[in-house]
């Protein structure tokens, strides 16, 4: 059964080398990427992101990432940590 | 044996902190999850930590992973995250008696058959910082084959006796005697605590001598300035590998002509000494066997 995005949730920090991504609630899956580095590596930044949400089967969710710099793993783990904060209920 | 002169913290939620960790010259790097990491962050530390042990390559440097305590809320989903092939060995803090490391060592397992990883592999180091940990440290040391190295938690020992940490560090004598001597009759490494101000060299090196006197075979550091510093003071002299190369060649001259004594500089060197000589020799990465 697919995960649902239950509230709105965030992860990571403007830091160097580091991105802030927010997830939301949404009818289908969206991806906005923010990077200094988004001509070389944006399209890189979503397919990652897309990789993980398949991964997880989770159904709808927007995606707002600004990214600085940020290497492969950190995308993974700040998405991840992001999207398992999103599932929990608003009181958790 | 591995080289352990020093052990670079490094908080576990700094992406650009954790990547570069193994590049300034520490023999080991300590992944924190416990103490540099705020409450409402635990879970963004773990998960980046888990990403980076298993697509980062941290070359041969030793890498350890700092959980909390077993008994927070946080431990065990800590080392379930981090059990990972490239992990060599968890730091337990607040380690006070010896079932404290033998839970830890038995959740290992547990995760190593879990994994496929190989059983025994990942080593702990039990970090003392409580006054029952200083007065059970053999035990701790003793507590699992997986110990091999025991260290000291100065800030919270300090806290934890009702005492204020000093630059002379008297009142941290008493523990750090302990802790070597567990350390030693142990036959397992002794690291000692960090030193807090990243800006005084010569206090760091002062207290590098000390502890080293004492029987400390390295040191945490908190800043990769320094780590020069304490490897500088944990590496062999040249004098102290000129005198064991002596005493090392005297060694395999005496047992090669069947002779049961030692004689260096005139004077009769006892079996201990020589195998301090070899330990030296081997930190300094001579090769004696000739």
């Amino acid at each position: 059964m697919p995960l649902q995005v239950k509230r709105i949730a965030e992860a990571g920090s403007l830091e160097s080398g580091d991105l802030l991504v927010v997830v939301a609630p949404s009818e289908g899956v969206s991806i906005e990427v923010t990077s200094s580095v988004e001509r070389q590596f944006g399209d890189r930044i979503r397919q990652i992101v897309s990789e993980v949400i398949q991964s997880m089967s989770v159904s709808g969710v927007s995606v707002k990432i600004q990214d600085r710099g940020a290497l492969d793993y950190v995308i993974m783990a700040r998405l991840i940590t992001a999207l398992r904060r999103s599932f929990e209920d608003e009181a958790a | 044996m591995r080289l352990r002169r020093s052990m670079l913290y490094v908080p576990g939620n700094s992406p650009s902190m954790i990547q570069n960790a193994h590049i300034y010259g520490a023999d080991s790097i300590l992944l924190d999850l416990e103490d540099s990491v705020p409450l409402e962050e635990k879970d963004a530390a773990r998960e980046l930590v888990r990403m980076a042990l298993s697509y980062l390559n941290f070359e041969d440097v030793e890498v350890t992973v700092r959980i909390n305590p077993l008994d927070t809320a946080f431990g065990v989903d800590d080392l379930h995250a981090v059990a990972l092939p490239m992990l060599d060995a968890v730091r337990l803090p607040k380690a006070s008696c010896p079932e404290d490391v033998k839970r830890l060592s038995d959740l290992l397992t547990e995760i190593e058959e879990e994994n496929g990883l190989e059983r025994g592999r990942i080593h702990i180091h039990p970090m003392i910082e409580t006054a029952v940990g200083v007065e059970n440290a053999f035990l701790i040391a003793r507590a699992s084959e997986r110990v091999d190295a025991i260290t000291i938690g100065g800030q919270d020992l300090t806290a934890d006796m009702g005492v204020v940490k000093t630059e002379e560090g008297v009142e941290l004598l008493y523990p750090r005697m302990r802790v070597v001597m567990a350390a030693k009759a142990a036959g397992i490494d002794a690291l000692d605590t960090v030193y807090a101000d990243v800006n005084d060299a010569e206090g760091l090196k002062k207290e590098a001598l000390m502890v080293k006197r004492l029987g400390f075979t390295g040191k945490a550091a908190i800043h990769p300035n320094q780590i020069g510093v304490i490897n500088g003071v944990f590496s062999p002299s040249e004098e102290e590998v000129e005198e064991a190369l002596r005493i090392v060649k005297a060694s395999l001259l005496a047992s090669k002509e069947g002779k049961g004594v030692v004689v260096v500089d005139g004077k009769m060197v006892d079996l201990p000494v020589v195998k301090r000589a070899k330990r030296i020799l081997m930190l300094a990465g001579v090769d004696f066997d000739v």
